[in-house]
């Protein structure tokens, strides 16, 4: 176990001594030989399952494995974005327990990730765009969700410095969600991993699994580089690779892997206050605390594991940012970046049990995964501890693209680099 | 020297710190600048940096966290210091390297991130609280209470965040696109760079060189080397000067390569106006090219390190080859009681320039353990001390250095007084582009540097020079020209002439280098305050160490927990010292312990750069249906429905507002006869024999036996089962076929049958083409309709209902012979036509059809009213087709063959996708007529509590009908069909409303069809 | 990342639009539904290898069947669907 609480206190006490005293976030642990349940994948997910699985079940005999270090993979190269303004029912109550949870996080994990509501507002610039979004808006109030429709001059009231004279798609109004906003990305997962780690779980990394051990249908545990490790259930939670690991247990998903770009200037004087979208082109920013304006877009659009992506999108990009924000056209690219989405063939997330026994899978993220890292967590972890989903996440079954029960919030069918 | 005295010396004229003349400035001329509000004066060539060093100007920023003072650290793109706001109003460009900023006259800088002044700086006080402000503090604080984070620390934190100011008007300058095409493309004109585009180009290949500076010879121009007994940068001038007399050359300056796409392409950003205080008449202020290139030498050359030692940030301590740069290309000598401070035998060369320049070496700290032969004569010419085995152990003065603590071999500690620490912790190639597809860097020891890995060197990619691990000046040479001989050879495009290039003559030194990368013991990391590795994010050797031990080891843990390499600077002077510090700390080699990637761009680039000329109205372009030029005539009122401009309505004189101009529309129609142009629906011309089967496939229902001159609604499905697209495919001859699409749809089904035909039906013998653009079609519509129609088409054409009745199509002619179709087409419910001319006629039919029309009170409408009148007759159209709805939900279950497979059939059959509990498409009327009802509204059982669980279903299309006279609505309520006459309760929580409305039949107008076939 | 049409030549990524696996067979109407389910739905999503359909519909608006490696974005082949087996 590592350390005590953080306060205010302990880092006055460390800093009278020199901080010798702080213990690492999370001990380096070694596989032991079997676990109750193995989590695959030390992400924002799997950690956050590993966390709930001991806070919430009380269950110990945990590892969570990491082929790399922790937090590597898309909770570390995403836009921070959070918030649950959805509009289908199979979704809404799910990501508004994700917010729930983001709104107590700090204080449930001890550790700052630093959840900051500062509002996501939906920009929409023609009739039929405002109307979805009254649709959805009032989905979200109906569910308990906080919503707001904004007109063009509560807009301009809000972001003064949009582009509302001279666009090529005049701004009309906008969906507000005022809880919504952004965390520290790479703090939720170093958060979990210490308050997963204070309850005994062993975060193990650089640990590749390399096979599902499977015996008369149902798992026993992983291959992986540092050994074999005995299991008697298996979550994977591996985003962007869900379909290379689970093709080790024989299963094919209704799951393509794609790359989706992000990216963040240099560091500027605050001057956006909220997270916008674009309605007329793919620009969605905030600005991050460090002053950094933090935007993206859509997806490349064709599968990828190669974490980079292409011109084309960078372009298509900045011209959304700039038909949006003309004031920010001497502001610089610093970095861009991309990550690997496991992009369902709806467009939402699958947290069920698979047919191989004792195997289960947290996948299908797409390009939304962040902000349901604590929703997930909780919801995958009742799912391995009870065998039944949780009460927010039963909509999120296997089955459902067979049924044809699916939950398309952009109705763009079962072509995932339209979602 | 006092501070005073530099600003004496800066008011004498700007010549304090020119020892002469530079090789790449012109002294003859001067130009006026102003920093801060003090005006200076430089030379044309000058940096920003340069001139405000040749001015005594050494403090030029305060550092992001602790507000450091701080001074150039070098001469290039690396600087982490100085940054400031370049240029005024909305030109204002925070953030700006004053070391790559070329001098203009005119120029007006400001020091950013500081208050109220430069050297009087507030937020100095962070440094009071840094022991409390270690890596990653706010993790472990600030928690409590929750709501406290919003509401008074993070205001706090993002008061003091940021560095520059982003300007607060548009960017009034311009931005250009360009694609370019070569065989080979060099990145950096150093003498690597030049060798490699001489070579390529003797091969006869197509050569791009682009160089990011103003000029080429990179380290040619800042060191003294002697090439072919001449100044290096003669040669390099010479270089460019044959290369731009080859016309297979290119050569870009100003121009960074700054990305490594895939397929061989390249960004770069070309600063085209940069240097200038206005672009020149029709230039922009920066291009971006899309460079394609079929190879690639990488030839960017090395950034020099410093070394980790206390209070290494103050002004004055300057990366060793930087001096020589400011020394040698701009004549600049920036102090003239120096210590140099090096690891490595390249960096003994500054002692020689610095004394030619006129300033005197007081100290020589080697970390060798053994003073060097080069070193002993150095100091024994200039008089220098020299210490070998020694490292800096602190530095003073509070605005700029004026003395620093040398340890020597015994530990005895010497102060000796300086205003310049030259110093060099050995070189990293610049190896940036050979990353970016994500091969990772070896590390070689015996240049303590990270190198492309050989694999990175594959098909495409070549690197030479420094940026290849070859440090001297030699090898650069050679390797330069072995890459351009290799890399055109690959292309396959040379003339295969003889390669006849070869090295000039060049003294050089090997290279050699103690991986000493601190001078830090755990006394002196006590004692005696910071040592900084990211000079920009204050990033500490106590950070790093921090972080190693709570565990934040892996190298991309490091960066994220302490913020190291993610300024303005990427690390570009950081990371590999970071590493290093990382591996000594956690007990690994450097190899073991890892290295980053580095991630595009290899330079920060103007966001309106890579947007170029789309903004404001030029974002997106602008579809324009034929009749637009007469609807603006007509004062139409436009809207946008994707891409296209539509009219949305017609106001005339006396009306109002708009609902009484689209009332009137409507009831024009309604009662007499309107028009409107429906060009934008996709129209696609099928012909061939297999058109019928085809159709069959794609549509749901039947299309065997569509007789010739008939059209025919259908519906598309896509695979999945859920509804693709609807609209109405006409027969006009026995293998011709007419189809059109919805407009928003229209590209996406002509992709689709290009996939059902190409991909799952080859066999098929059909050809067809998008003809959404050939012609102009316009609806016309009402009783009136056919009394407008005859006077426009050919008298031998007989219109009667009789012969040309509801759904009929024919090919026509207009006008006296003029190509026209002609379709009895009705999306308002009323007797009505669609006719189609060549797009170039569209015009006139719209100002005829008024004139012939005037007679029966003719009027255009626009899409408002196309709206109102298919929701009154229930026509599903975007809303309703949203791609979340089945043929069941549109009440059009039954329309889908059991006879014949089609697109989606299968899966369309599935439980989920009929369920009767399913939402489906139903009529509403409020219970008082002029109650509005909203689209977008949710549907509940009447007087149920507003929420989710009692939500069936919601409001999809609204509007006022004349015709009804009540507001009417489209909605989808699960049981829909089964519900009829039922009064739900209609609840706009965001508006605060809930009212009643009772479930219809959802066509409102002529549910007979009567008027239709009238 | 360009691919190289064998109507147009090399062209840029932005004239192409992408569908996905190229592997997939539409079922017969009277296949198994899982066929179907499979055919609409699973995806063998590999990492390395990946034969794919891209549409040129900024170009000669053919389908193009390419081989492409999905970890380097290699491009190994590119044929006009035609002349490849229809999926």
């Amino acid at each position: 176990m590592s350390g005590e609480r953080y306060s205010f206190f302990s880092l006055l006490r460390e800093t009278l001594r020199g901080h010798t005293g702080w213990k690492p976030a999370w001990r380096k642990a070694a596989p032991q030989k079997a676990y109750d349940i193995v989590i695959v994948g030390g992400g924002g997910h799997g950690l956050a399952t590993a966390y709930y699985l001991a806070r919430r079940y009380g269950l110990t005999k945990i590892a969570v494995v990491e082929k790399g270090w922790i937090g590597g993979g898309n909770v570390g190269r995403n836009t921070t974005i959070v918030r649950s303004n959805y509009l289908l029912p199979g979704n809404v109550p799910f990501y508004e327990q994700s917010m729930k949870l983001w709104e107590g996080l700090e204080q449930d994990i001890n550790y700052n990730a630093m959840v900051s509501q500062r509002g996501v507002l939906n920009l929409f610039h023609n009739d039929a765009q405002r109307n979805a979004y009254i649709r959805r808006g009032n989905a979200m109030r109906l569910n308990g969700v906080d919503a707001e429709l904004l007109n063009r001059e509560a807009v301009r009231a809000k972001l003064p410095f949009l582009d509302f004279d001279n666009a090529r798609f005049p701004i009309q109004g906008g969906l507000l969600q005022r809880r919504g906003g952004t965390v520290r990305h790479d703090a939720v997962a170093w958060g979990y991993a210490r308050a997963a780690d204070r309850l005994g779980v062993d975060i193990i990394e650089n640990c590749e699994v390399q096979g599902i051990r499977v015996h008369d249908g149902h798992v026993t545990g992983l291959e992986t580089t540092r050994g074999f490790i005995g299991a008697r259930k298996i979550g994977l939670a591996c985003a962007g690779n869900s379909s290379r690991v689970a093709a080790m247990a024989g299963l094919r998903l209704p799951i393509e892997s794609h790359v989706l770009q992000a990216f963040v200037s240099e560091g500027l004087k605050p001057f956006i206050d909220c997270v916008a979208t674009f309605g007329a082109g793919h620009f969605y920013v905030s600005q991050s605390d460090k002053g950094g304006l933090v935007f993206g877009g859509d997806i490349d659009g064709y599968n990828s594991y190669a974490q980079r992506g292409n011109l084309p999108v960078v372009e298509d990009v900045l011209e959304g940012g700039m038909a949006l924000m003309p004031r920010i056209g001497r502001v610089r690219l610093l970095r861009q970046w991309g990550g690997i989405m496991d992009m369902s063939m709806d467009g939402s997330p699958i947290i069920d049990r698979t047919s191989v026994g004792g195997l289960y899978l947290n996948a299908g993220w797409c390009y939304g995964g962040f902000k349901a890292t604590p929703a997930s967590g909780l919801c995958f972890a009742h799912l391995l501890a009870r065998d039944e989903p949780h009460a927010v996440a039963t909509a999120y079954r296997l089955d459902r693209f067979g049924k044809g029960a699916v939950i398309d919030e952009k109705g763009m069918g079962a072509q995932p680099n339209l979602h | 020297m006092s501070r005073s005295l530099f600003r004496g010396l800066a008011q004498a004229g700007g010549r304090a710190f020119r020892h002469g003349g530079g090789n790449g400035i012109d002294t003859d001329r001067q130009i006026r600048f102003t920093f801060d509000g003090t005006s200076y004066v430089g030379h044309p060539g000058d940096t920003l940096a340069s001139a405000l060093l040749a001015n005594g100007v050494r403090l030029v920023g305060r550092s992001f966290k602790y507000h450091r003072p701080r001074g150039l650290l070098s001469a290039g793109p690396e600087e982490p210091n100085a940054l400031v706001e370049l240029r005024q109003g909305p030109w204002r460009e925070p953030n700006t390297r004053a070391t790559v900023a070329e001098l203009f006259d005119g120029l007006v800088a400001s020091s950013q991130n500081r208050w109220p002044s430069l050297a009087v700086d507030a937020l100095g006080v962070n440094g009071l609280f840094s022991p409390v402000f270690t890596a990653g503090f706010y993790y472990k604080t600030f928690m409590w209470p929750a709501s406290f984070w919003e509401k008074v620390y993070e205001p706090i934190i993002r008061r003091a965040a940021g560095l520059g100011r982003a300007a607060e008007e548009a960017d009034p300058d311009r931005y250009e696109k360009s694609n370019a095409f070569c065989d080979v493309l060099v990145v950096g004109a150093g003498p690597a760079g030049l060798s490699a585009a001489l070579a390529a180009a003797q091969s006869g290949v197509q050569v791009i060189l682009c160089e990011q500076d103003s000029l080429a010879g990179g380290r040619l121009r800042c060191d003294a080397t002697l090439i072919d007994g001449r100044p290096g940068w003669m040669w390099a001038q010479d270089a460019e000067r044959r290369l731009s007399e080859m016309p297979n050359v290119r050569i870009m300056t100003r121009s960074c390569v700054f990305a490594r796409y895939d397929g061989g392409t390249y960004g770069v950003l070309e600063r085209v106006s940069d240097h200038l205080a206005t672009p020149q008449d029709g230039q922009p202020r920066q291009r971006l090219w899309r460079v394609v290139a079929k190879q690639c030498v990488v030839a960017t050359g090395g950034i020099e390190r410093p070394i980790i030692f206390p209070n290494n940030d103050r002004p004055g301590i300057m990366l060793a080859a930087s001096v020589r740069t400011y020394i040698n290309r701009f004549g600049v000598v920036p102090g003239r009681r120096v210590i140099v401070y090096t690891n490595n035998s390249d960096g003994l060369r500054t002692v020689a320039d610095l004394q030619r320049a006129g300033a005197r070496v007081v100290a020589i700290v080697e970390a060798s353990a053994h003073p060097s032969k080069a070193a002993q004569d150095l100091a024994s010419r200039s008089g220098a001390k020299l210490f070998a085995n020694a490292t800096i152990a602190n530095t003073f003065g509070r605005l700029g250095v004026t003395a620093a603590v040398i340890r020597d071999n015994y530990g005895k500690e010497h102060r000796l007084g300086c205003d310049l620490i030259a110093v060099s912790g050995g070189w990293s190639p610049d190896i940036a582009l050979t990353t970016h597809h994500g091969t990772r860097p070896v590390y070689r020891d015996d240049i303590a540097a990270f190198v492309p890995a050989p694999n990175a060197a594959n098909q495409d990619l070549h690197v030479a020079g420094v940026a290849s691990g070859v440090m001297t000046d030699r090898d650069a040479f050679e390797s330069g020209l072995a890459a351009g001989y290799l890399a055109a050879g690959k292309t396959g495009c040379g003339d295969g002439r003889e390669q006849t290039l070869t090295s000039p003559s060049v003294v050089d030194e090997a290279y050699d280098i103690i991986p000493v990368w601190h001078g830090l013991d755990a006394e002196n990391m006590r004692r005696a305050g910071k040592a900084f590795v990211d000079f920009q994010n204050d990033v500490t050797a106590k950070d790093v160490r921090l972080a190693a031990q709570e565990g934040f080891q892996s190298v991309e843990h490091l960066k994220r927990y302490t913020t190291l390499g993610m300024a303005t600077d990427q690390g570009k002077t950081a990371n590999v010292n970071a590493l290093a510090l990382l591996a000594e700390i956690t007990g690994r080699t450097i190899p073991q312990t890892g290295t980053t990637l580095i991630r595009p761009p290899v330079q920060p680039v103007a966001l309106g750069a890579l947007a170029g000329a789309h903004r404001g109205k030029h974002f997106k372009p602008h579809r324009l249906p034929p009749t637009h030029r007469w609807a603006e005539e007509q004062g139409a009122v436009f809207t946008d429905n994707g891409l296209w401009r539509r009219a949305q309505w017609y106001p005339r004189a006396g009306e109002s507002n708009w609902l009484e101009t689209v009332n009137r529309e409507v009831q024009t129609v309604r009662n007499g006869v309107g028009f409107c142009d429906v060009t934008t629906l996709g129209k696609i011309d099928l012909q061939g024999p297999d058109v019928r089967t085809f159709l069959d496939r794609l549509y749901v229902n039947a299309w065997q036996k569509l007789p010739v001159g008939r059209a025919r609604y259908g519906l598309m499905l896509r695979e999945d089962g859920f509804v693709f697209d609807d609209g109405t495919t006409a027969r006009l001859s026995e293998n011709h076929y007419v189809m059109t699409t919805t407009t928003a749809k229209a590209a996406s089904v002509m992709q689709h049958l290009e996939f059902c035909h190409q991909c799952l039906w080859p066999e098929l013998d059909v050809q067809f083409i998008s003809v959404t653009d050939e012609w102009a079609q316009i609806a016309v519509a009402g009783p009136r309709s056919r009394d407008v129609i005859r006077q426009i088409v050919d008298p031998e054409f007989d219109l009667s209902n009789e012969a040309f009745g509801y759904m009929a199509a024919a090919e026509v002619t207009v006008y006296g012979g003029i190509n026209a179709r002609l379709f009895r087409l009705s999306f308002s419910g009323e007797l009505a036509y669609e006719i189609a001319v060549p797009a170039r006629y569209g015009d006139s039919l719209a100002r005829q059809l008024m004139r012939v029309g005037a007679p029966y009170g003719i009027a255009p409408y626009g899409t408002e009213a196309l709206g109102v009148m298919r929701i009154e007759k229930g026509h599903p159209a975007g809303p309703e087709l949203n791609g979340q709805t089945t043929a069941h939900d549109l009440g059009m279950g039954r329309m889908l063959s059991t006879k014949k497979d089609f697109i989606g059939r299968r899966m369309a059959q599935r439980e989920a996708l009929t369920d009767p509990a399913r939402a489906t498409l139903v009529g509403l009327q409020p219970l008082l007529p002029d109650a509005p009802l909203v689209s977008g509204a949710h549907l509940l059982p009447k007087g149920a509590e507003a929420t989710a669980a009692s939500d069936q279903g919601w409001i999809a299309s609204s509007a006022w009908s004349p015709t009804v006279g009540s507001w009417i609505g489209l909605g989808f309520l699960q049981n829909g069909p089964a519900r009829l006459g039922e009064v739900l309760s209609v609840h706009n929580p965001l508006a605060g409303t809930v009212t009643e409305a009772r479930v219809v039949s959802s066509v409102f107008v002529d549910p007979e069809g009567t008027r239709l076939h009238g | 990342m360009r691919l190289t049409c064998p109507h147009c030549g090399p062209r840029g990524l932005e004239e192409f639009s992408y569908r996905g696996d190229a592997t997939v067979r539409r079922p017969s109407l009277e296949a198994p539904e899982e066929d179907w389910i499979a055919y609409v739905y699973l995806r063998d999503n590999p990492c390395g290898a990946h034969k794919e359909l891209w549409y040129h519909g900024s170009g000669c608006r053919a389908w193009l069947v390419v081989e492409r490696n999905t970890l380097t974005h290699a491009v190994h082949s590119v044929n006009a669907v035609s002349v490849e087996d229809a999926p």
